[in-house]
């Protein structure tokens, strides 16, 4: 039973790294290129201007991309790598796993059109409110 | 909440923006040849940072697989409220994989039997917290940052679950 089990979860952990994989490494190839060509724009140009607007502009481009969440942490660790805030790069994080724009007309169907539209409208807000807190504790802890 | 997509579509929709991101480096590459060199060299630098962490990604996923099931998640939030089932929904909002839609399936299933509604946004939220994931984050952002983060993701995902709940009881008030 335990071997059967075993044997089961070790498919799906295969499929699930065949599923990953193509994501992770075109997420990898994507961003060295996008670093490649962009690192002054992207810490100069539009991150950087004021902390809301980094935070915004993070949990706009969150809300809006689709893709597992490995590719959010790749982005997003090298976003901060080329001098983007921490604030923008974890509103990016947040919002990226947290609201789902895409999948809105899907989540209205199966749990309710109001509560999909409020629970996705709840997510932005706390995709704002988060990456302050979480900022704001790191500098308190030292 | 979006993070399954190209599972849900058996997997192809990743290896079509796998093929998508290489077309784009041809592309670029008769551009400009050196560029695309200098990418793959950063890609290269990339990788060997971050293979060590996806090895361990993978043995969370395959361990939580082997003691998680979507029938024993529904199990314990069907059966439970109070605090235990808040509990519940964020533990099982946490150790949750597979593809969102299957989530939704399953927690329209679970409201139909009567589920709480702030149970239901308390799952959908705390699926935030990717425990086979935290590896990587901890490599990207430190062990420091990822542990704030988490707390406050579970934090929000009970405040998101009374305010869904509040609001949900003051339009079925005034419908």
């Amino acid at each position: 039973m335990l071997d059967k089990r075993l044997k089961q979860s070790a498919r799906k952990t295969l499929r699930t790294f065949i599923t990953l994989l193509p994501i992770f490494a075109g997420m990898l190839l994507l961003t060295s290129l996008a670093v490649t060509l962009l690192p002054e724009q992207i810490s100069a140009g539009l991150f950087g201007r004021h902390d809301l607007i980094d935070v915004l502009l993070g949990a706009s481009a969150g809300s809006v991309a689709v893709g597992h969440p490995v590719a959010s942490y790749i982005l997003g660790g090298e976003l901060l790598a080329e001098g983007v805030s921490l604030l923008a790069v974890t509103a990016l994080i947040v919002s990226w796993v947290t609201v789902g724009i895409v999948q809105l007309p899907a989540e209205a169907l199966m749990l309710g059109k109001r509560f999909a539209i409020y629970r996705n409208l709840m997510c932005f807000l706390f995709a704002i409110m988060i990456p302050f807190m979480t900022v704001y504790t790191l500098q308190l802890i030292g | 909440m979006k993070s399954e997509r190209p599972a849900g579509r058996g997997g192809i929709g990743g290896w079509v923006f796998l093929v998508v991101v290489l077309v784009i480096y041809a592309v670029t590459g008769l551009v400009d040849y050196e560029l695309v060199l200098s990418a793959i060299g950063i890609f290269m630098q990339l990788l060997d940072k971050v293979l060590p962490a996806l090895a361990l990604v993978f043995v969370l996923i395959f361990t939580v697989d082997l003691l998680l099931d979507p029938k024993r998640v529904e199990k314990y939030l069907g059966q439970r409220s109070g605090i235990l089932g808040w509990l519940a929904a964020i533990v099982a909002g946490i150790l949750s994989t597979g593809p969102v839609y299957a989530w939704y399936a399953v927690l329209h299933d679970l409201r139909q039997k009567g589920m709480r509604t702030s149970l239901v946004a308390v799952v959908l939220y705390s699926r935030a917290v990717k425990l086979p994931l935290l590896p990587l984050l901890v490599h990207y952002f430190g062990l420091g940052y990822t542990m704030v983060l988490a707390s406050y993701l579970i934090g929000f995902s009970i405040i998101g679950g009374l305010l869904i709940e509040r609001i949900d009881g003051m339009h079925a008030v005034s419908d």
